[in-house]
């Protein structure tokens, strides 16, 4: 049996997308028409300005609140999606129930709703006249062009990537360790945070940081919900479209590459987080 | 019947083991090379294409948002009045959106055969990435500006707050909206009408500063075009003022036409939104002729009422006069002229550090 196997793996033409050579090039084609070459040309845009230039552009202070808004935001948002994220995939994967497909579909609604138009509904409901922010608004909160609208469209469009990259790892999670830990007489919280939540943890970390990233970079829904005030909630991503209006091309890229270079640093410190973990949970 | 499905099926090989079975690998890897390399080539074909192209009977006219519904009508009066002075049927094409990145599109190669924009500051960014000629402002009457307009105030029916003129927008407990002028070039009108309105009263440089950082305290939202500010005080009721082109108010009476009100402050701008003819493009495309004309038409009598019609103020005085009951002509109207043109009005108010960047401090 174990020889059989091996045997049609080996056999000629059973790979689906045919030759190394040719997959491997459509990938660095892919990688470097559309990720690499254009991340090289904020560079090479950026650089024509000097190192001096580059400085007062990124430390000015409306860009810097404008980095502070856009990261905080995008950090709490994430940490938003990462609870509810968890709980909505919960309940997804462990529950049976009517609607269960619909529901599971409307995950990803986010993904394909053009931007703009989420954050025009999102401002229409959460506004002081709208359906929801009139009920907050009683009680004395405003939402919609305040930092806590930012939020709320930032976890609007990220909530999908935690359902995501949680729900194929809980499906996977095998019951016996739950029922074991139970039968051992752990309860029902021990039983969550110690056996679980450690299995979780690593693809609850990377939802996390697309969600974060995806914060990060948004602008389309977000600038209709914030009111974009400067140093209250202006984002990084509406500076950049400041600078493009006036057609200062290097300023823009210039805030866009610190941006970038935060952003790539702080994923790149989550994934390590999550090698750790994993590497930890399995020790 | 399913031989034939079959035989054009020729790629799923008989027994479905090998995606290219029928063909052979190597073949397929070829064909699907020869597939990518040739949509490749065509895709650069279409990019490095400055011998001439088309047949010079379509105009491409990159405008801004709110004159969709203009030149939809224009063009069709434009399309007649061609034929009859013995030209070939005309296909115009539009594209409308926000007017800096209208113009910023054609900068990166949209090919525009002619540019109708809000700011003659856009088209002077065209003209600087060399593909207008210099002095294209002085080619049509009224600086290249067929159509004018200027800023008023939309105020809710009833105007409950009594908003008068640019004093009342300073009071407290006034919701101010407007766009950024630094995201929206329409939005600088706004700022330079309020600055003009304390000029023409006689107040000092700082006492006019001190007014305007007043004014935008009481902005609520400051959103980052004027379509979005129009959406946030009509369709998500915020604010009490939203201060907007008239021909833009106008349009939003349209919509709900119960709902508000217009009222002309006593002073004011005239914003002059620009055309001009691509001169790169239109040469490449053969349209040099056709081109100038169809903006020279603009000044007809005929498209001056249209103009009229969509709400704009046309530039001809007696086409003007017949709509004295609609706008309010008796109003002070400054000039771009007054600021000393465009670029040193937008060095002095709106550059990064410049005044409006000092209404806003942490």
């Amino acid at each position: 049996m174990e020889q059989q196997i091996v045997k049609v793996k080996n056999k000629k033409g059973v790979r689906v997308i045919p030759g190394f050579g040719l997959s491997m090039g459509v990938t660095l084609a892919m990688l470097g028409c559309f990720i690499l070459i254009p991340l090289a040309s904020i560079f090479i845009s950026a650089s024509k300005i000097s190192f001096q230039e580059f400085v007062e552009v990124v430390t000015s202070k409306q860009v810097m609140s404008g980095y502070l808004v856009s990261f905080s935001c995008a950090f709490f948002a994430a940490l938003v999606n990462g609870v509810f994220g968890l709980i909505l995939a919960w309940v997804l994967v462990r529950y049976e129930f009517p609607g269960k497909r619909i529901m599971d579909g409307m995950i990803e609604l986010p993904f394909a709703l053009p931007t703009a138009v989420a954050g025009i509904s999102l401002t229409f409901l959460y506004s002081d006249q709208g359906w929801i922010g009139a009920a907050f608004d009683k009680i004395g909160i405003s939402i919609a062009y305040t930092r806590i609208g930012i939020t709320i469209a930032m976890v609007f469009v990220g909530i999908p990537f935690v359902v995501r990259s949680v729900q194929p790892v809980l499906e996977k999670l095998d019951r016996q360790y739950e029922e074991a830990a139970m039968m051992l007489g752990a309860s029902r919280m021990r039983t969550f945070f110690k056996v679980i939540l450690p299995e979780l943890f690593p693809a609850l970390l990377a939802g996390f940081g697309l969600a974060f990233a995806r914060g990060v970079g948004e602008y389309g829904s977000v600038v209709f919900i914030a009111g974009n005030i400067p140093f209250e909630t202006q984002i990084a991503p509406l500076l950049i479209m400041t600078k493009l209006e006036q057609y200062k091309y290097s300023d823009a890229t210039a805030i866009a590459l610190v941006l970038l270079i935060i952003s790539f640093i702080l994923m790149l410190l989550i994934n390590s987080l999550q090698i750790y973990m994993q590497k930890f949970s399995k020790a | 019947m399913r031989e034939k499905i079959k035989a054009f099926l020729p790629l799923f090989g008989p027994k479905g083991q090998n995606c290219f079975g029928g063909l052979g690998k190597k073949t397929a890897a070829f064909a699907l090379c020869g597939i990518l390399a040739a949509s490749c080539l065509a895709g650069c074909g279409d990019g490095s294409g400055s011998d001439k192209k088309g047949d010079g009977t379509e105009l491409l006219n990159v405008s801004y948002d709110p004159t969709r519904e203009f030149y939809a009508e224009y063009n069709d009066i434009f399309c007649k009045y061609w034929k009859e002075q013995g030209g070939s049927d005309v296909t115009v094409t539009q594209s409308h959106g926000g007017s800096g990145s209208q113009a910023r599109s054609v900068i990166e190669g949209n090919e525009a055969d002619v540019v109708t924009l809000a700011l003659a500051h856009d088209i002077t960014a065209i003209e600087n990435s060399g593909m207008i000629e210099e002095g294209w402002s002085e080619e049509f009457e009224g600086d290249s500006a067929p159509y004018t307009s200027t800023i008023v105030f939309l105020v809710r029916k009833g105007n409950e707050k009594n908003i008068k003129d640019w004093d009342d927008l300073v009071k407290d407990g006034v919701e101010v909206i407007t766009p950024n002028p630094k995201t929206s070039g329409g939005a600088c009108w706004n700022f330079l009408a309020a600055w003009a309105y304390e000029q023409q009263n006689g107040k000092s440089e700082q006492e006019t500063e001190e007014f305007l950082t007043k004014l935008y305290q009481n902005v609520l939202v400051l959103d980052s075009g004027a379509r979005g500010a129009t959406n946030t005080f009509v369709e998500n009721r915020q604010g009490d003022v939203l201060i907007a082109w008239e021909n833009e108010a106008y349009l939003s009476l349209d919509t709900h036409p119960d709902e508000y009100e217009i009222v002309t402050p006593s002073v004011s701008i005239l914003a002059q939104p620009s055309v001009a003819v691509v001169d790169k493009y239109a040469k490449d495309h053969g349209t040099e002729e056709l081109a100038a004309a169809y903006l020279e038409h603009l000044y007809s009598d005929e498209a001056q009422r249209l103009a009229g019609k969509h709400h704009y103020r046309p530039s001809n005085e007696e086409i003007l006069q017949e709509f004295s009951d609609k706008f309010d002509l008796e109003m002070n109207l400054v000039t771009i002229d007054d600021f000393g043109g465009w670029d040193k009005a937008y060095e002095t108010y709106f550059q990064d550090g410049a005044v409006f960047d000092q209404i806003y401090t942490e």
